[in-house]
């Protein structure tokens, strides 16, 4: 113990009551100032660099500004231009079809995951095989995708055989988003898949024999006792295929930019395009999509945030 | 067990069971594959439209050759390392002491900020967009890697502080207050106590990290111009416009680009899994 040490013993410096009166100072706000002094520098660069852009971005919604020139304060006018522009609507169009369509990643990885959730040799492998699109960069799979696609590329010879010869879905300005979505729910397909496999390893054994017993089997065994243990892990699919599928700037970015004539636009890369590109730099145009696209993602951060609260709440 | 093991199955099925996984295994990773393929093809296959016959040439060496001869995925690779090994210290090291600080403390303000941390951490990109810019520029750092860094740290921070918050609330409490009573100082539990036992969600959060900082493609095309900082991302997508048809050497540059976080997924699974389902198997 300390105050057994020979410490007490020695001789003491002249200095040691200063120090002393100083060191009972920080003792008794140690406790009170520590939390801050660890929090001071991931706070203050997510602040700077996170959470004060969102409220600069939607100021800059108000204004007319090619990011150089004085920039002219317009009110809402932003806004009321978006009402009547077509492309936008595209894009919001295009942000549902991705939305609905991504969710399909949720049930596909359950699927693969049960199919996978055995234990025979060189399983280990197998899965970590089918995770494998989910490391690669969205860029690269875009590129794979667009090869993929080409006429002229993979599956050419495919289409030549149903007749198909020279078709391209990615300049066919009525299925290239689907195109592109087939692209990116690939990856997202192997998060759901993980998720679930981590889920499936922790069940609880117990629940799942006295049910056997009492006779469920198949399909009620699932539904009534696997997929309410499976609820964490749906919950977090859910999630980040939604983030996911509102984050696709780099597919379409990669695989058509916006085109042909639009018709692939979310969100995500209009802004980008209004904003940044050479059609020209709208700030005050590119932001207000960019507040749109926040609005319609902060209700669902609210969602997510409530959630969390609630279980914070039970935890203490 | 769930679904039942295949072992207390029929033979039939059993074995069926064996032949449908590598078989579906090799439709999943058809596009992988076609790559792969595809990057070891001579410019004769391609032309000819050779796509998926054997490769009349093995040309997967002189391909990589040529990739870094004729382009500059080498400068790329290199940018894509300074970018992302910096954004792994730094971001961990930070979210070390915001987690700390919001798991190990009360005080009013707490739950607010994690809160905040975590509402930031699913913004869409866009909305920071045209700010985060303008402030790199600002401070003349647009076009370089530190100002790309410094935006991934701050980002960064919002999901690894609610990593490591969870992950320290989960260590026993009774450790810290035993060090308070002997009389160590909050720093010393934090240096001493703290650091050590978050070892394994240090090593998680690193590799995921990792990989998400080497994948990004949005902010490198927002914040970086010249070919001097770029990362590999914006870099293939540059040569993409280029080589329409060389597929090959497109195919051989892609493969270079994913080898990095591939690596590192085998290396560390273990713990690229556990980072990435978190949260999946409890409540």
């Amino acid at each position: 113990m300390g105050w057994f040490s020979t410490t007490p013993f020695l001789n003491v410096p002249d200095s040691t009551q200063i120090t002393y009166r100083k060191s009972s100072w920080w003792k008794l706000n140690q406790q009170r100032l520590t939390p801050w002094i660890f929090l001071f520098p991931g706070l203050l660069l997510f602040l700077v660099y996170v959470i004060w852009p969102i409220f600069n971005s939607l100021y800059i919604s108000l204004l007319q500004w090619d990011g150089l020139s004085p920039a002219i304060y317009v009110g809402l006018s932003n806004y009321i231009e978006l009402l009547d522009d077509e492309y936008f609507y595209i894009s919001l169009m295009n942000n549902l079809k991705w939305l609905i369509l991504f969710m399909l990643a949720v049930p596909i990885g359950l699927g693969l995951a049960i199919f996978l959730n055995q234990t025979i040799f060189g399983i280990r492998l197998i899965k970590s095989l089918f995770f494998f699109p989910f490391v690669i960069s969205q860029v690269v799979i875009g590129i794979i995708f667009s090869w993929f696609y080409n006429p002229r590329g993979v599956i050419g010879p495919f289409l030549d055989k149903l007749g198909l010869s020279n078709y391209a879905i990615l300049a066919d300005e009525n299925f290239a988003t689907y195109g592109i979505i087939f692209a990116g729910i690939y990856p997202q397909i192997a998060y759901c898949m993980i998720l679930y496999l981590t889920g499936l390893n922790n069940l609880n054994t117990d629940q799942i024999e006295a049910g056997r017993m009492d006779g469920a089997k198949g399909l009620s065994l699932f539904k009534n006792i696997i997929l309410p243990q499976l609820k964490p892990a749906t919950f977090l699919a859910i999630v980040v295929t939604v983030i996911g599928s509102l984050r696709s700037f780099d597919m379409v970015a990669i695989m058509t930019q916006g085109g042909p004539y639009g018709s692939t636009n979310v969100l995500a890369y209009y802004m980008f395009e209004t904003a940044l590109s050479e059609y020209g730099y709208r700030m005050g145009y590119g932001s207000a999509i960019a507040a749109v696209l926040f609005t319609i993602m902060m209700f669902y951060i609210l969602f997510f945030i409530y959630r969390m609260y609630q279980s914070e709440k039970k935890g203490l | 067990m769930f679904p039942i093991p295949i072992q207390k199955r029929p033979l039939i099925n059993r074995i069926s069971y064996k032949i449908l996984v590598p078989v579906s295994l090799f439709v999943w990773l058809i596009p992988l594959i076609g790559i792969m393929l595809t990057s070891i093809r001579g410019l004769g296959d391609i032309t000819a439209g050779n796509y998926w016959g054997i490769p009349s040439e093995f040309l997967l060496f002189s391909n990589i050759k040529d990739v870094f001869q004729n382009t500059p995925m080498l400068s790329y690779i290199i940018n894509s390392f300074k970018i992302t090994i910096p954004t792994v210290i730094g971001a961990v090291a930070i979210s070390c002491m915001t987690g700390f600080a919001l798991a190990s403390y009360k005080f009013k303000a707490n739950l607010f900020i994690f809160f905040t941390f975590i509402a930031g951490n699913f913004v869409p990109f866009q909305i920071l967009m045209i700010p985060v810019r303008d402030l790199t520029f600002q401070m003349g750092l647009y076009d370089t890697v530190t100002g790309l860094v410094l935006f991934h740290v701050a980002f960064q921070t919002g999901f690894c502080t609610l990593f490591m918050r969870n992950f320290i609330k989960a260590l026993p409490n009774e450790l810290f207050e035993a060090a308070r009573i002997d009389g160590t100082s909050e720093f010393n539990i934090f240096l001493k106590i703290v650091v050590p036992l978050t070892r394994p969600a240090i090593a998680a959060l690193s590799v995921l990290i990792f990989t998400f900082i080497w994948n990004d493609f949005f902010w490198a095309t927002v914040l970086i111009q010249g070919q001097h900082a770029m990362p590999i991302t914006a870099g293939l997508k540059s040569l993409n416009g280029q080589w329409v048809t060389v597929y090959h050497l497109l195919s051989a540059g892609s493969i270079i680009a994913a080898v990095p976080p591939v690596i590192m997924f085998f290396l560390m699974q273990k713990h690229f899994i556990a980072g990435l389902t978190l949260g999946a198997s409890k409540g």
